[in-house]
């Protein structure tokens, strides 16, 4: 008896550790190396004295960090409002109206997923392109007669931030739409054909029976979307650039973090203590938002 | 059965490819004894930033290797914008190149003094002909140590086109009003004034090397405000930036989506009279349109009669890496790129402004005017001054200006950024 639990240990533990070893390898210790990192100052590229919390005190209290810091958040709980409010609402729309099986959902259901698959540098590139101020995009609006609504899309600081957003939805609304038609589908028929016996209209279907049966999906996506819009970067980097241009209204704490530990060949130096922390930081609230998700998804499980 | 069949096919073909490398790595191994038997080779390793500048570069490593039959050059090239994450991450991993393009000022100082940057003062003699400017650039603030050989020089000021010019009549101006008619008949014969945009918040950077010297008094303004003696709320560098604004209208519809690479396309094409920028964008126009001729002149003057003055700065240098095994191959190689070869192929094969003194400028006329124009120059203020700690001058004149040219700052707001912002390290302005 003891043999065998032996031998399965040992079955097992040659099974994770190549695993394990990746995992440690290449995210806990550089997870690691980044705490240990922020809490030296640094001296150019050399680790110089211990400084304990100082770097986070600059972040949170030291000009301008405490500025560019509270900017980028600004930004990052920007795109978490938006991308929930609009991409997961019409997520659930798109996976409602293809659930229903109208004429050519199922073509529908490839559009809507197609660009989900493509690059995310291609996409910003190219969007970057349509929303030059004589790009497509200014084209389409003056060809229809609404010139007087042409903009610079990407350099003018109230919309910069709302385009790259617009774009990412337009990329990414086909994943929160295809869970949704996975869960609705999921819904019981026969709870559905009750509801119709008993003459329930469309509108109290979605709101009395799916959408409450339905809302471990929506725990999930919405889990994902803050995780997702903590850890901005590509989007913002191929369509303004590290600077978080213009004049920092893009810049979200990916950016931040980027442009502080690595510094910007046209503009800065790289603070590699501070951008360790701010490394810290991002990491930190990505935690607590999954360990946050992963108590409530639980809770819901038991509920249902 | 089929599955025992793929598994033993599986190990053979491991086997075989296991012995085959084997045997490869015998001959390779056996092929570079040969060699070194024949001649001990030594392989310096040299990193740029320049992928479109590595058949340039090949050709005077051919030349060099020619010179030195001891000496094999690596040459590797990586993007621009990456580089210097590449190299500090090979510097401080002990894979750093031997020899390496190194950045100017600030840039020089994050490498120079975490060690991974040899003082070459002793290693290259032919440092001490270099010009005072050049050799700034290549110098640690804190140790006043040279690290580098400097290679080229840029100046920033007005490219516009000629062909434009002699067809609307117009004469290269002086002052500023005279610069103002000239974008104002442009515009009233249809033609795009000027391709410069903010979108990319440096080439606002440039605009204002280009232009504000001549506003704020170009060199007293310079070594007055770096000792501390005036700051950047100065009436005249405020003006200077109130100036800038004035470029505005003259700028393309919605200019603040206009990009770098939008501005190089439309003065290339054609599609704009001026392009307000560097020396190194003549290169690369003329590559892109053989046809475009196009000429400059410096900013232009606040009054008449007034010098015009431009801004400079060291654009890099070649670095050596104090841990490399062949520091005496790669001092004659830092030698080698501080000698005329390396000035008269900067010039004549990239264009560039060469930093080695005594180069011949006869046959690029561009070059000998860039020279011309320099000898009312004044350090590009930022850059020079500014750029050694956070936030650097540039990141604060960068966001400000984007904010100034978008109508949400006014240029005393921008000047008070500045301020502030360099304020908050920068010793001279605490006092």
């Amino acid at each position: 008896m003891m043999k065998t639990d032996v031998r399965k240990g040992l079955w097992i533990s040659f099974f994770v550790l190549p695993g394990l070893l990746v995992v440690t390898l290449f995210i806990l210790l550089p997870l690691f190396m980044s705490l240990f990192n922020s809490l030296f100052s640094w001296n150019q590229l050399l680790r110089g004295a211990f400084v304990g919390l100082e770097n986070f005190r600059k972040i949170f209290s030291g000009y301008p960090y405490r500025e560019r810091f509270l900017n980028a958040l600004g930004n990052n709980a920007k795109w978490f409002l938006l991308t929930m409010l609009i991409q997961n609402t019409i997520g659930i729309l798109f996976g409602y109206l293809l659930s229903r099986r109208l004429p050519g959902h199922g073509f529908f259901k490839r559009i809507f997923f197609i660009p989900v698959l493509f690059s995310i540098v291609a996409v910003g590139f190219l969007w970057g392109l349509y929303l030059k101020p004589t790009g497509l995009v200014n084209a389409a609006l003056r060809l229809m007669g609404l010139g007087a609504y042409a903009r610079a899309w990407l350099g003018q600081e109230e919309i910069a931030t709302l385009s790259i957003i617009a774009v990412n939805i337009w990329r990414w609304v086909g994943f929160p739409s295809l869970v949704f038609l996975a869960a609705v589908d999921a819904v019981p028929a026969d709870c559905l054909e009750a509801a119709y016996l008993d003459g329930v209209g469309e509108w109290t279907l979605f709101w009395r029976i799916v959408f409450p049966l339905i809302i471990p999906s929506v725990t999930v996506i919405s889990v994902l979307t803050i995780i997702g819009s903590l850890n901005v970067f590509e989007q913002v980097y191929t369509m303004t650039g590290l600077d978080g241009s213009p004049n920092f209204s893009t810049d979200t704490i990916g950016t931040l973090f980027y442009r502080t530990a690595f510094g910007s060949v046209d503009s800065g130096n790289p603070e590699i203590g501070i951008g360790s922390a701010i490394g810290v930081i991002i990491y930190s609230l990505t935690f607590i938002a999954s360990i946050v998700s992963i108590i409530s998804t639980r809770s819901r499980e038991v509920e249902l | 059965m089929s599955i025992k069949k793929i598994l033993l096919i599986g190990i053979g073909l491991l086997v075989a490819a296991t012995v085959f490398a084997a045997g490869g790595k015998d001959q390779s191994g056996a092929s570079t004894a040969e060699t070194s038997a024949q001649m001990k080779q030594a392989v310096v390793n040299f990193w740029t930033w320049r992928p479109e500048d590595v058949e340039g570069y090949d050709k005077l490593i051919a030349i060099f290797e020619s010179q030195n039959p001891g000496i094999k050059i690596v040459q590797t090239a990586h993007k621009n914008t990456e580089y210097n994450t590449i190299l500090s991450a090979a510097l401080s991993g002990g894979s750093g190149p031997d020899v390496f393009q190194s950045r100017a000022y600030g840039g020089l100082e994050t490498f120079a003094q975490s060690g991974y940057m040899e003082p070459l003062e002793t290693w290259v003699p032919e440092l001490k002909d270099f010009s005072p400017a050049s050799r700034r650039g290549a110098s640690s603030i804190k140790d006043g140590k040279i690290y580098g050989v400097p290679f080229a020089s840029q100046t920033l000021f007005v490219y516009f086109n000629q062909a434009m010019y002699t067809k609307l009549g117009l004469k290269v101006p002086q002052t500023w009003d005279q610069f103002l008619a000239n974008l104002q008949a442009m515009k009233a014969a249809g033609i795009q004034p000027l391709a410069n945009g903010g979108k990319d918040g440096w080439t606002l950077e440039v605009l204002l090397g280009a232009i504000a010297p001549n506003f704020y008094g170009a060199n007293d303004f310079f070594d007055a405000v770096v000792k501390g003696q005036t700051n950047f709320k100065d009436p005249r560098f405020v003006e200077s930036i109130r100036k800038l604004g004035e470029l505005k209208p003259f700028m393309p519809d919605l200019f603040m989506g206009t990009s770098y690479t939008d501005m190089q396309s439309s003065f290339i094409n054609e599609q704009a009279g001026h392009f307000i920028g560097g020396s190194f964008e003549a290169g690369y126009f003329s590559k892109q349109n053989p046809d475009l001729k196009f000429d400059f002149f410096p900013g232009p003057a606040a009054k008449a009669g007034a010098p015009n003055y431009v801004s400079t700065y060291a654009d890099g240098n070649f670095s050596m890496n104090p841990t490399s095994a062949n520091k005496e191959e790669v001092a004659k190689f830092l030698r080698f790129l501080a000698g005329k070869t390396t000035g008269d192929l900067f010039i004549n094969e990239f264009k560039q402004v060469s930093s080695v003194p005594g180069v011949d400028t006869s046959r690029s006329p561009f070059i000998a005017k860039v020279l011309q124009v320099q000898q009312y120059n004044t350090p590009y203020v930022f850059l020079v001054g500014f750029r050694y700690q956070q936030p650097t001058g540039s990141v604060l004149a960068q966001a400000a200006l984007q904010g100034m040219m978008a109508g949400k700052l006014s240029a005393e707001e921008v000047c008070q950024q500045i301020q502030e912002g360099i304020a908050s390290y920068y010793e001279p302005f605490r006092k």
